[in-house]
């Protein structure tokens, strides 16, 4: 399968003309994403960004179908090795590969008995020895997942690791960005001058930096919000606009991006009462009035309704994309699986 | 061991407080007989040839974390000051008594006591008990006394004993279980940080105490701006405190922590760049007294960890010269100083009799070519472990010999 392969033609065909997947848009081969391991959106320029997003639209495609399967993979194996509880993110990434047509073995590892180095290390090197062609990795320490990527032999995805980055979800949030504009008559493939806000516990989210870095490369306005104890220092160097007011933060936005309290990863009280953040920073429905007309809604998930978000705004329709999210969340997972495991599967183009 | 026959060193630079004099000096019997321009052998002499190369004083190095000899004799180390963060930890007497004779008799190894018991904070532990028993000073380990009471309590007690203490300036609660310092670093790789203000916050707290109790303090590590200044203002108004750094502070920032590398980290965390500019403000104007090599070898298993995960430390004593002799390339200071900083003032920190080239003295002597050039190779050190921050970097300065009460090690 070549890159020609990233078609985008229901987007064609709304927009009139061809603006991006087609052939010839990106390098050639392996020069088109020439990354063994996808750690975070920091290693990443932009057009390997928007070349995995153009990746990503046929699988969009296929998922949307009635039979859902291709043998792309068939015969490899990916782990999915996660140190840390998921849900949805272990659920996106086992269907990725099970559509893609690879067997996919998942690894629960409970964070209490894995907290410690050794096994940490040990489990990589276990992983090795089975021979899987991709581990997809979520960790609770920032960087742990680029410590295992240094000790294996096969590509490393990062499902999330710590306060770091979680890069599958800046892509999945980008791609499901994309497809709302374009229903909204956008033509640009990227985010030039697009004002996104980003609100909540910034200090602990990883998918808040996958974002800030994926929405900048792609040319958005960003601007984050949170309470002086969840905002981390220097975080203006990342190229965004600091607020601590949700209401001014709101102003004109056109999109925004609610995130979740991360109460497992706060080390002492650092908001007094949910009830209190919410009157701060909760998105209602007349907060969300102070936001430009047409403003999209995101949120990662999980949502904490009636907190960080309101049920009637998380559900508005025609504005909330989150479960949009949760759909492109499995086809970009299948182009990060696809584009990672081409040098192995041998495709022309792509040797290592 | 006693050294055997008289010691005559000839034909070099000799390193002293007042400047560099070229000459000689001869030892006998384990101790220093005389330094000078006139210094001739006598007969029956072992005489030495040192080449127009530095002779210094024996390095004395307060505040390592291990008893690591061949990394320190690589170093030019003849003296160093153990912290108490052992295991089990230093605050039992006998266990003094026993390291304090550990390392006789090519290397003297000064234990500093356990300020409380298992170096918890809480309770005093048995300071005039292991004063006996060998120990030189005080410290209260990685961590900071939280307790003001209980550090009043310590002061007061070790001014008694004319007894340094050596504190740990960190704020525990601003710090946390942090692993870097708050700012663009940290928050590009999601790291737990803290700011850097949590050392101007502890420094100011034992500062005060210090004074009230009339204790001596050394603070161990200074590393920010302003922390530096608030031991300026201390040493200006004639308070009895002395502070120290490890060469990484001042070579490196938070920027060498990026991709997570764990050779740096350490405690406290590297700082800003304008912190690090300050540290060699501080030691260029002399109020930084004593550089010191943290010496704390760590192995993979500590240290081929996620970052926030890994133990801090840096195996420190093969480079600690090379890194200060770098400071005198750069004209940050002169010879003599340099030597203030790694041997003299510790030494006077400590109170022992060593750290300078003086008729009398204890005859530990390193002869030193500064311009030897070598490059800084973690597979090829002497430490039992390879945990350095500065891998593969090109540097000057090497110990051609090292010689612990007149006899070559």
């Amino acid at each position: 399968m070549s890159s020609a392969r990233a078609s985008t033609k229901g987007m064609d065909a709304m927009n009139g003309h061809s603006t991006y997947g087609a052939e010839g848009r990106f390098p050639a081969g392996r020069l088109a994403f020439p990354h063994r391991d996808l750690t975070g959106i920091g290693q990443l320029a932009r057009h390997e960004i928007l070349y995995l997003l153009a990746e990503a639209e046929q699988w969009v495609e296929l998922n949307r179908q009635r039979s859902k399967h291709c043998d792309l993979l068939s015969g490899l194996t990916i782990i999915n090795a996660f140190f840390e509880n998921s849900t949805r993110t272990l659920l996106s990434f086992e269907i990725a590969g099970k559509r893609l047509g690879a067997d996919v073995v998942n690894m629960q590892a409970a964070t209490s008995s894995v907290k410690k180095g050794e096994t940490l290390i040990d489990t990589a090197i276990t992983l090795n020895a089975m021979r899987a062609d991709a581990i997809v990795i979520r960790h609770g320490s920032s960087g742990a997942t680029r410590l295992i990527a240094d000790m294996v032999d096969c590509p490393v995805l990062n499902a999330g690791d710590g306060s770091h980055e979680h890069p599958t979800q800046g892509l999945l949030d980008a791609l499901a960005l994309r497809h709302k504009l374009a229903e909204l008559g956008h033509t640009a493939e990227d985010f030039t001058g697009l004002k996104v806000v980003i609100c909540g516990d910034i200090l602990h989210s990883r998918v808040a930096r996958s974002n800030i870095l994926c929405l900048t490369a792609l040319g958005a306005e960003v601007r984050v919000c949170a309470p002086p104890a969840l905002m981390p220092a220097g975080i203006a160097a990342m190229g965004v606009h600091v607020f601590h007011d949700f209401d001014a933060a709101l102003q004109g936005a056109e999109v925004v991006m609610m995130l979740r309290l991360q109460q497992e990863r706060m080390a002492g009280q650092f908001i007094p009462s949910a009830r209190e953040y919410r009157h701060l920073y909760g998105l209602t429905r007349q907060r969300l009035a102070r936001a430009s007309e047409e403003a999209i809604i995101m949120h990662p998930g999980p949502m904490n309704r009636g907190v960080e978000i309101d049920s009637e705004v998380a559900d508005l329709a025609g504005r909330s994309i989150i479960t949009a999210q949760v759909e492109m969340g499995v086809a970009i997972r299948m182009a990060c699986l696809d584009v990672l495991t081409r040098p192995a599967r041998g495709v022309e183009g792509w040797a290592a | 061991m006693k050294q055997a026959r008289p010691l005559t060193i000839t034909g070099g630079q000799i390193v002293t407080p007042g400047g560099l004099v070229a000459g000689g000096l001869r030892c006998v019997g384990g101790a220093i007989a005389a330094v000078g321009a006139g210094v001739m052998a006598e007969a029956g002499d072992e005489v030495i040839e040192a080449r127009g190369k530095l002779i210094a004083p024996g390095l004395v190095d307060l505040g390592v974390f291990a008893i690591d000899k061949p990394a320190f004799h690589f170093g030019g180390i003849t003296r160093a000051a153990l912290m108490p963060d052992q295991s089990p930890p230093l605050d039992y007497p006998s266990r003094i008594n026993f390291i304090a004779k550990s390392g006789k008799p090519d290397l003297w190894v000064h234990p500093l006591a356990a300020a409380t018991r298992a170096l918890e904070g809480r309770e005093l532990a048995e300071i005039a008990l292991m004063k006996d028993a060998g120990a030189r000073g005080i410290a209260t380990g990685r961590r900071w006394i939280a307790d003001s009471g209980v550090m009043l309590r310590l002061l007061q007690y070790a001014a008694m004993l004319d007894l340094v203490v050596v504190s740990h300036a960190e704020d525990a609660a601003l710090v946390g279980e942090a692993a870097a310092t708050a700012g663009e670093i940290a928050t590009r790789f999601g790291l737990p940080a803290a700011p850097a203000e949590a050392e101007a916050l502890a420094i100011a707290r034992d500062l005060a105490l210090a004074e009230l109790a009339g204790a001596r303090l050394h603070i161990r590590q200074v590393t920010t701006a302003r922390g530096f200044a608030l031991v300026r203002e201390a040493k200006a108004r004639g308070a009895c405190v002395t502070c120290g750094i490890t060469p990484a502070h001042f070579m490196l920032s938070d920027l060498a922590t990026a991709d997570f590398r764990t050779f740096m980290r350490l405690s406290p965390p590297l700082r800003s760049e304008a912190d690090r500019q300050a540290a060699l403000a501080a030691i260029a104007d002399g109020v930084v007294d004593v550089i010191a090599s943290g010496h704390d070898p760590k192995g993979p298993e500590d240290k081929r960890l996620p970052f926030a995960d890994a133990a801090p430390g840096m195996a420190g004593a093969e480079t600690l010269l090379a890194m200060v002799l770098g400071l005198v390339r750069d004209g940050v200071i002169d010879t003599p100083r340099a030597f203030d900083l790694m041997a003299r003032n510790p030494a006077q920190v400590l109170g022992v009799d060593a750290g300078e080239l003086a008729p009398g003295l204890e005859a530990d002597i390193a002869i030193i070519d500064p311009d030897a050039p070598w490059i800084i190779d973690r597979r090829k050190m002497a430490a039992t472990a390879d945990n350095t921050p500065f891998d593969r970097q090109g540097t000057q300065g090497r110990v051609t010999a090292l010689f612990k009460g007149g006899i070559a090690i």
